[in-house]
């Protein structure tokens, strides 16, 4: 078990730069997940600290050793792929004791490593199959028995679910939780979806073009998204942003969001956008959620509004309404019997205890 | 303080790592080189040497003491036998490729048919001349051509037809020898396209029906366009096999009668070997390069646009 | 009017139906009529080698039908299997297609893993020429190839002209491209994630390659081997050039040179040899026929 620390990473393929420099530090035990776009270089990343791409510069370090030139068998690390990359010759315990053989362990230990990772993986029966004779939840199984076996220091995935129907992708979620719940060996896991990395990181570390955008807890990051970018990718459905303007109202601070419509900020954030200046081109970032429909008795900060529903989508629990206002398109969240029906206008109401507000040129959030 | 030397003494290690992994790097490009490195000196001495020694061998004379230039290929142009292998190859060539292609074509589309179950077993029939080898079925070609104990004479007795002197006549000999490269070349072509129609998705002929398309029309506005690169290298290669042959038209006819049926491979092995004039031979065999090296060319594209695809 | 429309129609409807599915029979029944007209045609020259050698040579020059045998007898394959002969030319060409073979492996399966795998300097270059290579054929380099061997032994007096094994110098240079080509094929479709696996879990390169390529790629393996196989087995122009005496042929030329004396055709003994000599790629690919389709088919196609 041990630590993992990026220092100033990049990776430059010919002349372009996959990963652009990256500073990152991995606590023991830690469960991180990097998260952004295809090609935002959180696989590259992985691969380096994997040691299956070389460095271009900076430092990668494993329990406080630069592994920078160590080749990826002496590096300690297990990692499970996307395509399970499982070896078809050989059957569920080959494929687990593969690495160890290699090293020449002792039968016994194998057999007694092997039998345990079955067992908590729950493959026990299916020790002597072959890989083609597995489904595709008990192929994830076996190359992540793969890496128990090996008791490595860090475990390295590479969006292993994605392969997966959605609702064997929810259920391998919760096993790998559990897994590392029960070995705590430091992980890293790369994945595009963003639900993935709510729920199994202890830290998310959000990338795009080559750089970590943000890192933090699931929580931070979905309440205090540093960038536009950020905003925007966690959370589903995805978070509006509308342009707007601050304006001063006789000592009040005013957010013009159109021409007709106009929401005083609420006091405890008004102070801290007062020094924003005035002409900055700004958007209101605003989750779905905190766009409902209008209640009497709102508490304050609780803005209502007019808008003409577009499309409506019954979710059961809440339905989604799309709207536009002033051709910037936009969804809510009502209840099922707030009356939202296609074409018809319904009265909303935004939370704007919630807001946030963002410099459009900078996308920083302010 | 500590921990700044330590820091330093590790960045100290990674940049003396850094020349070591490059030197891993040059270790890695060294295996691979050495992995390749018998592959690479059987083909430098055993085919790319003699290729450039068969160019030098052509420039020589009989005795190969004296050098002439182009002088034995002056000497193949003013004979008229070698016009006559000119005209032989290419008429042999390309008659046989083109029926080898059409018959290939059809015989896929008649086993495509059949239920896929069947299809095994027809396709195993079929493939058998392509599995013998050429020398031993020329032979019973050899002996069913038989002038006197012809079994096809016999058989187009019973009818009246006949005897046709298969080897003898010069006419008949050109057909013979490609009658016999078509039976062996053929089943190539049939698992060549069979293996095409297989890729061909079954949606698309049922759009194309949808669409309202006709068998012909089917075949000639999806399988054709669908399996035209397949086809294209098939009948490339095969041109190239077809006309650097030399077993069939050794054993059927040794290039007679007058002649008449020689190739470039068989009149080369004629004047080199059994004529013991190497240069010659060597020059006789050089004709051929021309036409391979543009058939290679062409296949080596459409191979390329193949793994493109894929 | 309107009503004799309507009952019109229902019938016509039926009919044109019936008639598709009839359409589709007839396709299928002419299918079968030419297929078995193509499996006559393909499968004449073979039998009537099977026939020939049941006959004895009173037989085979009487006048009867060709096409039957009324006095079935072995003596044919009892006489060629007891010739020291006979039996020379079949152990001198099992003993070369062997040798063959293994040296073909064992140069083409490294090499290729290497040019689909480690890439390096001029890797994409050297698969490309393997190819080229592979379209060169033995008429082309025959002449020099005769010039080049006697030349070697009259300097080092390294005799190899008219020696058996100086059929496993020339062989591989028909064996080696094209099995290199293919085995690259079956190599790079193997998923680059398998080996990273393997890096990962402690595999060498040597390891990766024997331990992982080479068993995933088995059915490419037997593939190459069968057509190393039968293409040493069936080579007839080099042995033809390198070898005259008589203990010295693969089969091939071995019936050809000896069973025809003159003018003078054993034909019983001919059919016999041939067949003979067409059966261990006949018995190999009654076996491993779909290996050997695989191997045929993946010439053709780059990765």
């Amino acid at each position: 078990m041990a630590d993992v620390t990026l220092r100033k990473v990049v990776k430059r393929y010919d002349d372009v730069e996959a990963v652009r420099g990256i500073d990152l530090d991995i606590a023991d035990h830690e469960f991180v997940v990097l998260v952004g776009p295809s090609g935002c270089g959180k696989s590259t990343t992985l691969r380096m600290i994997a040691g299956l791409e070389d460095i271009s510069d900076g430092d990668i370090m494993i329990g406080g050793d630069v592994v920078n030139d160590v080749p990826p068998k002496d590096r300690d690390i297990a990692m499970v792929f996307q395509n399970y990359a499982l070896y078809p010759h050989m059957t569920v315990a080959e494929n687990m004791s593969f690495g160890l053989r290699l090293k020449h362990y002792p039968k016994a230990e194998i057999k007694t490593r092997v039998a345990e990772a079955a067992r908590m993986l729950d493959i026990t029966d299916l020790v002597d199959r072959k890989p083609k004779q597995l489904s595709g939840g008990q192929r994830q199984r076996v190359a992540m028995g793969r890496a128990i076996v090996r008791n490595p220091k860090v475990f390295l995935f590479d969006e292993p679910l994605s392969n997966l129907d959605a609702k064997l992708r929810v259920q391998m979620r919760i096993e790998i939780k559990k897994v590392h719940q029960k070995v705590r060996t430091t992980t890293v896991y790369v994945t595009h979806d963003q639900v993935e990395a709510m729920t199994l990181a202890d830290r998310v570390v959000v990338m795009n073009h080559g750089r970590i955008e943000q890192i933090g807890t699931p929580n931070e990051l979905y309440h205090k998204p540093a960038t536009r970018f950020v905003a925007s990718f966690i959370g589903s459905p995805a978070m509006n942003f509308v342009p707007c303007r601050l304006e001063d109202d006789a000592g009040k601070l005013n957010l013009r969001l159109t021409d007709r419509l106009a929401f005083p900020v609420p006091p405890q954030r008004a102070a801290r956008y007062q020094a924003v200046p005035r002409t900055d081109k700004l958007l209101l970032g605003i989750r779905p959620e905190h766009i409902a429909e209008s209640r009497p008795h709102a508490e304050s900060g609780v803005e209502p509004f007019e808008a003409t529903l577009d499309v409506t989508e019954p979710m059961g629990m809440e339905t989604l309404v799309y709207f536009t206002l002033d051709g910037t398109p936009l969804c809510g969240r009502v209840s099922p019997n707030a009356g939202a029906q296609d074409g018809s206008p319904l009265r909303l109401a935004v939370d704007l205890n919630n807001m946030h507000l963002l410099n459009e040129v900078t996308g920083a959030v302010l | 303080m500590v921990d700044v030397t330590l820091q330093s003494n590790r960045v100290a290690q990674a940049t003396r790592r850094r020349t070591g992994l490059r030197n891993a790097l040059r270790r890695k490009s060294m295996v691979a080189f050495l992995m390749t490195l018998p592959l690479i000196l059987l083909v430098l001495l055993l085919v790319v040497y003699p290729a450039f020694y068969s160019v030098h061998l052509a420039t020589l004379n009989k005795p190969m003491t004296k050098f002439v230039g182009f002088g034995n290929f002056e000497f193949l142009f003013r004979r008229d036998t070698f016009w006559l292998v000119v005209k032989q190859s290419c008429i042999f060539a390309i008659s046989a490729v083109v029926f080898k292609a059409l018959i290939g074509f059809i015989v896929a589309h008649f086993v495509h048919n059949v239920p896929a179950k069947k299809q095994r077993k027809w396709r195993g029939m079929l493939l058998v001349p392509w599995v013998i080898p050429p020398a031993m079925s020329t032979l019973a070609w050899l002996w069913l051509f038989d002038p006197s104990y012809s079994a096809f004479n016999y058989t187009l007795g019973l009818f009246g037809i006949g005897p046709i002197p298969w080897t003898g006549d010069a006419m008949w000999a050109r057909f013979s020898v490609i009658l016999v490269n078509v039976w062996y070349g053929a089943p190539f072509f049939m698992i060549m396209y069979l293996a095409a129609l297989k890729s061909v998705p079954e949606q698309l002929y049922e759009a194309a029906a949808i669409d309202g398309a006709n068998w012909w029309q089917k075949i000639w506005y999806v399988t054709l366009p669908m399996m035209r690169n397949i086809i294209a290298i098939t009948t490339l290669f095969s041109l190239i096999v077809t006309f650097a042959n030399f077993d069939i038209v050794r054993i059927l006819t040794a290039g007679g009668p007058l002649d008449h049926t020689h190739i470039f491979a068989t009149w080369a092995f004629r004047v080199g070997i059994e004529g013991s004039d190497i240069p010659l031979g060597a020059s006789v065999s050089l004709f051929m390069v021309p036409i391979l090296a543009i058939a290679a060319i062409f296949i080596l594209r459409d191979v390329t646009k193949r793994g493109n695809e894929a | 009017m309107s009503t004799v429309t309507i009952d019109k129609s229902g019938p016509t409807r039926k009919v044109k139906y019936g008639s598709m599915s009839r359409d589709r029979a007839w396709a299928l029944r002419w299918s079968y009529f030419f297929l078995v007209l193509f499996a006559i045609f393909s499968l004449v020259p073979p039998l009537y080698m099977l026939i020939t050698s049941l006959k004895s040579s009173a037989e085979i020059s009487a006048a009867t039908n060709p096409w039957w045998v009324y006095h079935p007898t072995l003596s044919n394959y009892v006489e060629l299997l007891t010739s020291n002969q006979f039996l020379r030319f079949f152990w001198n060409s099992a003993w070369v297609s062997i040798i063959v073979v293994t040296i073909t492996m064992l140069i083409s399966v490294p090499a290729a893993f290497a040019l689909a795998r480690m890439k390096f300097w001029g890797s994409a270059t050297l698969a490309t020429g393997v190819f080229l290579t592979y379209l060169i054929p033995d008429s082309l380099l025959f002449i020099p190839l005769f010039k080049m061997f006697a030349v070697i032994g009259d300097w080092t007096g390294i005799q190899l002209i008219n020696r058996w094994y100086v059929l496993l110098f020339i062989y591989p240079t028909l064996t080696v491209p094209f099995c290199t080509w293919i085995m690259i094929g079956y190599f790079a479709s193997i998923p680059k994630e398998l080996d990273e696996a393997a890096i990962i879990d402690g595999a060498s390169w040597f390891q990766t390659l024997t331990r992982i390529f080479i068993p995933v790629a088995l059915p490419g393996l037997i593939a190459a081997t069968i057509f190393a196989f039968t293409v040493s087995w069936a080579q007839f122009l080099y042995p033809l050039v390198f070898t005259t005496s008589t203990d010295q042929l693969v089969l091939p030329v071995g019936i050809i040179t000896t069973l025809i004396k003159g003018d003078v055709f054993n034909w019983g003994q001919i059919m016999t040899g041939a067949l003979l000599g067409a059966a261990p790629p006949l018995i190999i690919y009654a076996f491993l026929m779909d290996y050997y389709i695989a191997g045929l088919t993946a010439g053709a196609t780059k990765g």
